[in-house]
């Protein structure tokens, strides 16, 4: 194969896989990232039922019921507007009325059916890994939801 | 004691040493200075030797629990545990910097040990642009990060180390994780250095591998460790989340690999010269974006950065300067990387060439997504999250091309070869293959039907990889004493591949059990109940509390029978650290070799009965070959690096010595 053959087919391969991978990404972009919501953004929009995202708020004074563990009912509330939320599972160790939570999950018929539960951990420095793995054991820091209001 | 203030003049010592050290070797090689140059080596060496004190004073205010240093007082207690004092040195932000910059001081180190038969301007010019990453972040640590300070007047006690990091797994991530990616800033020196000189040749090429293999192993331990945390701590069996903290070791890990294999067509065939030179930048350039990501505050979210900028800021114009500077000179210098030989599309270059666009693409969106909601808040559009739908969609059938080529990779000759033929070869392991899949189609018929082809791709992997080894050592084709001599014979880095390779397709296996056909089951137990969960008998016995040495705790226990025979005893356990107040969860694991049998407690429920709680329940399948894989590949690293011809000094360069004019320009 000429010399210029070669190199064209290199190059061609080349822009073959970054138009896959551009493709994949453009898909992945549009329907697998998670956004953010507060309690009014879900009144007041209309967020559909197979969307997945992520709820942000306090948990409402009174509204824990736990009557049906492992499924636990709580509404989340930004001040404005509150949302029913159910979640089956461990919810995480500082979960508690008044608390600041992120959960992710999807709305079904105004509830909000969620499969995880991150809960604000009130601590002033830590390390990046420590506060990730926090997250992932369902504790989370971070200033998401108080930015929320102002920020729309 | 004055420890800390010896610790804290030892670093500026070493600053003082690093600067000196940046300059004057350097300098020296382009003056052509023999005295000049051969003061990188001692300077190298008395930096690692300031660094080690400095550590060593940070180490003992910790193990004799100095309150009176702020850093202590903050992240330390008396009642911990002494393991967990001394891990403590660098469980938090200014004690890892410390140990950034002993590790970089470390391979300084080595460099000057090990590579006394490296030409003298090559060497100078390494030791130089080591030294001044190191004087970088010497000056970081000084300025934004001093571990020194003192608090007066002392606290009494300590505010405890963060109950998470009292632990082994992740006690040892960050040391193995910065011998990783700190370990590319070899490469890198070597790689601008190579610029500077405007030659990159095989000798560079084995001069470079046995550093870059150190760092590659040592990173795969590094995230190995991290991941397998993960899986025992975070309480529901996850071992990778695709998190910005964990993609930050993740990117140099992929940058990484393509370097390593890089590396060799510019050994073995004098090619792909700017690939491996730009790779080089990359990776340690994608180190200092980890560190950026990770230190400045950024994932927590852009505005709590925007508050406190100073550490992010600094590490965002250090990652500039060395990113863009190497991207500068790239440019430049670049056009004086003559190529050596030519090759076919379809050769052992080509397949390689392949793995550089295939890993690169990879390293790319995973970038991306790692970055895209940083963007998208620093733009004020939002917050959003990535997280593994979008990485399963985008990644993973990028890894696709990857495994199948690097089943064909190894058989491929260089220059050219002749596709056909070997695919024809491979009759036998196509049956394996097939079988393999069907056998995972069977035992899960109900799950998704991308597992059995994910199991296919691992076996096609594995078995295509010992079939290459079986033809090149001519098993069932020779006397087997003629095979067994072969074997023996065969260079290390060829075992290397093979057990690398190898150990790839096996946890490949164990990410696909361990993600796809995990089995959950969440319930509320009273002592006595039990609970089926993929075949297995989960009986709850009930739940003690108790004290450890700075927690309490509760712990609860489970029979697992099958068909009624006893399997194992599970004892998970809720602590509660007494200083933190921070409840963490140990999950009761019992790992046999179809998978893992796991179990946690929590909240204590008695609306349904006496001493009922919550508990989680998985049987998690094929974990622990995830482990037993990245493991194999670890142990690929280390039989390469054992090579002999590593181990008997850099290789001189054969036509001439380093010659005075020749390399300026």
């Amino acid at each position: 194969m000429k010399r210029k053959h070669k190199r064209l087919t290199f190059v061609m391969i080349a822009l073959l896989l970054l138009g896959v991978a551009t493709a994949l990404v453009l898909t992945a972009l549009e329907d697998d990232i998670t956004f953010f919501h507060s309690p009014t953004d879900v009144k007041t929009k209309d967020i559909g039922e197979d969307k997945r995202f992520r709820l942000g708020g306090l948990v409402e004074e009174g509204s824990v019921d736990k009557s049906a563990q492992p499924t636990v009912a709580f509404r989340v509330t930004d001040g404005a507007e509150t949302v029913q939320v159910k979640f089956t599972g461990q919810l995480p160790d500082l979960f508690r009325e008044g608390q600041g939570i992120i959960a992710e999950g999807k709305l079904a018929s105004g509830i909000f059916i969620a499969d995880e539960v991150l809960a604000k951990h009130d601590e002033n420095y830590m390390p990046p890994e420590v506060a990730d793995a926090l997250k992932k054991s369902g504790q989370w820091q971070g200033d998401g939801d108080s930015d929320k209001e102002t920020a729309k | 004691m004055m420890t800390a203030e010896l610790g804290h003049f030892a670093l500026i010592l070493a600053l003082m040493v690093g600067i000196v050290q940046a300059i004057v070797p350097i300098v020296g090689a382009h003056r052509n200075d023999a005295a000049w140059m051969a003061l990188g080596g001692p300077a190298a060496m008395a930096q690692l030797l300031a660094v080690s004190v400095s550590f060593g004073c940070l180490m003992y205010a910790y193990m004799t629990s100095d309150f009176s240093l702020v850093n202590v007082a903050n992240n330390s207690n008396s009642l911990q545990p002494m393991l967990y004092k001394i891990t403590g040195t660098w469980g938090n932000h200014e004690g890892s910097m410390l140990l950034w910059v002993l590790i970089l001081a470390l391979y300084g180190g080595a460099v000057a040990a090990f590579g006394r038969n490296l030409p003298p301007t090559l060497r100078a010019r390494v030791l130089s642009i080591q030294s001044l990453i190191a004087v970088g972040f010497y000056l970081f640590i000084l300025l934004t990060s001093n571990p020194f300070e003192r608090g007066l007047p002392a606290p009494i006690d300590g505010r405890d180390l963060n109950p998470l990091l009292q632990d082994p797994g992740l006690a040892f991530h960050p040391p193995f994780l910065y011998l990783g990616y700190v370990g590319f800033s070899i490469a890198y020196s070597f790689a601008i250095a190579a610029l500077i000189e405007g030659r990159v040749d095989a000798a560079w090429a084995r001069w470079v591998r046995p550093w870059t293999l150190a760092a590659w192993t040592f990173l795969t331990v590094g995230i190995g460790l991290g991941s397998w945390w993960a899986y025992y701590e975070l309480g529901w069996g996850g071992w990778w989340f695709w998190d910005p903290v964990e993609n930050a070791s993740f990117l140099p890990w992929l940058a990484g690999t393509a370097l390593l294999h890089s590396a060799v067509v510019v050994e073995k065939r004098d090619a792909l010269k700017g690939w491996t030179v730009l790779l080089a930048v990359i990776a340690f350039s994608l180190s200092l974006l980890g560190t950026f990501i990770v230190r400045s505050g950024v994932i927590t979210s852009v505005h709590s950065f925007a508050a406190d900028p100073e550490r992010g800021v600094f590490i965002l114009a250090l990652l500039l300067i060395v990113a863009g500077g190497s991207f500068a000179l790239f440019a430049w210098r670049g056009p004086q990387l003559k190529s050596g030989s030519l090759f076919q599309p379809v050769s052992r270059e080509g397949a390689l060439l392949l793995n550089n666009l295939l890993m690169a693409t990879a390293t790319a969106v995973v970038m991306l997504g790692t970055l895209y909601p940083l963007f998208v808040d620093a733009m004020g559009l939002g917050k959003v999250s990535v997280g593994p739908p979008f990485y399963n969609r985008v990644f993973i059938p990028l890894m696709v091309p990857v495994v199948i080529a690097m089943g064909i990779g190894p058989m491929l000759s260089w220059k050219r070869a002749d596709l056909g033929p070997i695919m024809a070869r491979f009759k036998f392991v196509y049956v394996l293959v097939i079988g393999a899949g069907l056998i995972a189609w069977y035992s899960h018929a109900q799950g998704p039907i991308l597992a059995p082809i994910g199991v296919g791709l691992a076996a096609w992997l594995f078995f295509a990889t010992l079939f290459e080894l079986s033809e090149r050592i001519k098993l069932f084709r020779a006397p087997l004493s003629t095979s067994l001599r072969r074997a023996v014979n065969l260079p290390r880095a060829q075992w290397g591949m093979t057990f690398a390779h190898a150990g790839l397709a096996v946890a490949i296996l164990g990410m696909i059990g361990a993600s796809v056909w995990k089995v959950e089951s969440i319930q509320v137990m009273k002592p006595g109940d039990s609970v089926a969960v993929a075949g297995y008998d989960f009986t709850f016995v009930g739940a003690r509390k108790g004290r450890g040495p700075n927690y309490w705790v509760t712990t609860g226990a489970f029979n697992v029978t099958k068909d009624g025979e006893g399997v194992a005893t599970l004892y998970p356990e809720q602590r509660n650290y007494f200083v933190q107040k921070m409840p963490t969860t140990e999950a009761g694991i019992e790992t046999l070799a179809a998978g893992d049998l796991y179990a946690t407690i929590g909240d204590e429920d008695n609306t349904k009965g006496e001493g009922a709680f919550v508990t989680r329940i998985y049987f998690n399948p094929l974990v622990v070959w995830l482990w037993g894989g990245l493991t194999l590949m670890v142990i690929g690293g280390l039989i390469s690096l054992s090579d002999r011809r590593h181990r008997v000094g850099a290789p001189k360069r054969h036509a001439q010595k380093a010659s005075p004019q020749q390399a300026e320009a």
